[in-house]
């Protein structure tokens, strides 16, 4: 299977093992409904494209799928197990990391010490620094990461592009299978955005199965084998990318805003 | 800065009385490493204050390197520093122990009281009221991080509860050093020099505290991005308990140090004046105040600045009225020093 998809990257991976599949998630905040029966499904290798307005629920859904919060009913299962997620620590010892654009990185610290977070190799009571420049230089280069001078520099002091890289190389170093990547290309320049949907390419190659959030789907959608449209806490769109186009998806997004103005204009009137 | 030294020559050729280029380049290189590292640039100022108060002033050259006054200046250094040690970690976790000197204040009458009304040995005394910082720090942390308090706030009402606590349970009276800890007590404070040697080795551990080990790594992340060192799985929570009761600590230490220097028991030694020059220390020393980075080695060489200074003047006997707009000038260029560089850091990023 894994064969199959390197040679032509077009065809979509094999349906007979979804990583990941959520069935009939709903969740409601007090009299709010922010989810309603929603299925969604992810394979293995596969890069799936999320894509919605605000409020249409996406970050609810992403919270549920990283075990910040439960839903309020409804499944989910990782290869085929039914799970439930206690915390967002017991999500990502099972192999789901959410990577944040600004949220992931302390940017007083270096980039080994930040790929390390929390799981720094001591022999105690001392970090073992050198150990750590090593590996995380190692595992930069392994990723094909080749824009960092140093893993020695600040955080602080590269592009955004860059941190993004070292972001998304770190939930890769802790081992996750299922990567959510929360708006990976927010804030980027062309150069940028090209390189981080390069190191997709490269992990979907290696079979991660990855989730991308992302409003300027027509960036992503190069690297995106399926598309999922969530609209007022639904999914009411789900095709292959090959099936569909930017210009569908656009008409559809175009379509629903009208839509809403019209409602709201019935509503005023 | 080998160019710096290869431009050597043009200084020379250079017309007199004109500032050269190789000079200012020099000139702006050493201002650029000095900038970079904050330590050496307290350091420095230091040099230059002993070379003013030890060897140029004319008074100060008789009086300044004697073994008393050099005995005098690392007995205010040294509470300085080691309270500064622990303002310093919290600094960088992006919290404040306004209570510190209150804790010092308490510790001593803690041993005082024990060993006399409870007939507790001596060394046992000493280790329980060494303990009263920590327990007071785990308060301190309490209100902060589970009651959600500002910890500017919250140890500001604790330091007041301490300090009517030691009025109250005092009288307000000083009190002598109980015999049994005598002994003990010159270890910890009496000797002329037990005070700056535990302030040098603290130094060197909270150094490596904070530089080679996960709690200082979590601790710069906690102050850096607690969101992110909390998705990252760093348990925030422990790591400022752990700091604040690492300052209260520190803060019992002193309040017996003293105790055992000044030989009496003093309810008004202590309070809010220890605890800002230790937050003046840290922040000449280059500790920003919005977390995420600071140094411990600054924080050693600022206590140093502090305790020079304010020795210096009384010396060379120039009038200490004018001393604190000195200490304020120093604190108001070491922090513009600190948030123009990293604006200036974060600029050359973009």
């Amino acid at each position: 299977m894994t064969e199959q998809a390197q040679q032509d990257p077009a065809v979509p991976p094999s349906a007979d093992d979804d990583v990941l599949r959520v069935e009939h998630i709903s969740k409601k905040y007090g009299a709010v409904t922010a989810l309603v029966d929603v299925d969604m499904h992810l394979r293995r290798g596969e890069v799936l494209g999320l894509i919605g307005d605000n409020g249409a629920g996406k970050s609810t859904l992403i919270k549920i799928i990283c075990g910040f919060q439960p839903p309020t009913s409804g499944r989910i299962f990782m290869d085929g197990q039914e799970i439930t997620f206690k915390s967002v620590d017991h999500a990502r010892s099972l192999g789901i990391d959410v990577v944040y654009q600004d949220l992931a990185l302390v940017n007083q610290l270096t980039v080994y010490e930040n790929m390390f977070l929390n799981r720094e190799p001591v022999r105690w009571p001392l970090l073992r620094k050198k150990k750590m420049r090593k590996e995380a230089q190692e595992h930069l280069d392994s990723m094909g990461i080749k824009t960092l001078k140093s893993v020695d520099l600040q955080v602080a002091s590269l592009s955004g592009g860059q941190r993004q890289s070292i972001a998304v190389a770190r939930s890769v170093f802790s081992n996750a299978k299922i990567l959510l990547l929360d708006e990976p290309l927010a804030a980027m320049g062309v150069k940028e955005g090209a390189m981080i949907l390069d190191l997709v390419r490269d992990l979907k190659a290696q079979g991660m199965a990855i989730i991308i959030i992302a409003h300027n789907y027509g960036q992503v959608f190069p690297v995106v084998d399926r598309v999922n449209l969530l609209r007022g806490g639904k999914i009411t769109f789900d095709k292959y990318s090959q099936e569909t186009s930017v210009e569908e998806l656009t008409e559809m997004v175009v379509a629903e805003y009208r839509k809403a103005l019209e409602e709201r204009h019935r509503a005023a009137s | 800065m080998s160019g710096a030294v290869q431009q050597a020559p043009e200084v020379v050729g250079g017309p007199p009385g004109q500032p050269s280029r190789g000079a200012w380049r020099a000139l702006r290189e050493a201002g650029a490493l000095l900038a970079r590292q904050r330590e050496a640039t307290v350091f420095v100022v230091d040099v230059l204050l002993i070379i003013y108060f030890g060897f140029i002033s004319t008074v100060g050259r008789q009086a300044f390197f004697t073994h008393t006054n050099l005995i005098t200046v690392t007995q205010l250094a040294a509470p300085i520093i080691i309270l500064a040690l622990g303002e310093v970690m919290l600094l960088i976790c992006g919290e404040i122990d306004l209570s510190v000197g209150f804790i010092y204040q308490l510790a001593p009458f803690i041993m005082y009281f024990l060993i006399t009304d409870y007939h507790v040995p001596g060394l046992l005394a000493i280790l329980i009221a060494l303990l009263s910082g920590p327990v007071i720090g785990w308060f301190n942390g309490f209100l902060t991080v589970a009651l959600g308090l500002p910890s500017f706030i919250a140890t500001l009402g604790t330091g007041f509860i301490i300090n009517g606590i030691v009025l109250t349970t005092s009288g307000a009276q000083q009190q002598d050093i109980p015999p049994e800890v005598k002994g003990i007590g010159h270890w910890i404070g009496q000797y002329a020099w037990a005070e700056i040697t535990f302030a040098v080795i603290l130094t060197a551990i909270f150094h490596i505290l904070l530089t080679r080990t996960r709690w200082g790594l979590h601790t710069v992340a906690t102050g850096g991005n607690q969101l992110g060192a909390r998705e990252a799985g760093v348990s925030v929570a422990r790591i400022k308990y752990g700091n604040f009761m690492l300052t209260g600590f520190l803060g019992s230490l002193v309040g017996l140090q003293i105790a055992f220097q000044i030989s009496i028991i003093d309810p008004t030694s202590g309070g809010y004046i220890p605890m800002f020059y230790a937050v003046a220390a840290a922040v000449i020393g280059g500790t920003a105040m919005l977390g995420g980075s600071g140094t411990i080695i600054g924080a050693f060489f600022g206590g140093i600045l502090l305790a020079v200074l304010t020795n210096g003047f009384s010396v060379v006997g120039i009038s200490a009225y004018p001393l604190p707009i000195i200490f304020g000038g120093a604190i108001l260029l070491a922090m513009i020093a600190n948030v123009q560089l990293t604006r200036l850091r974060d600029r050359g990023k973009a």
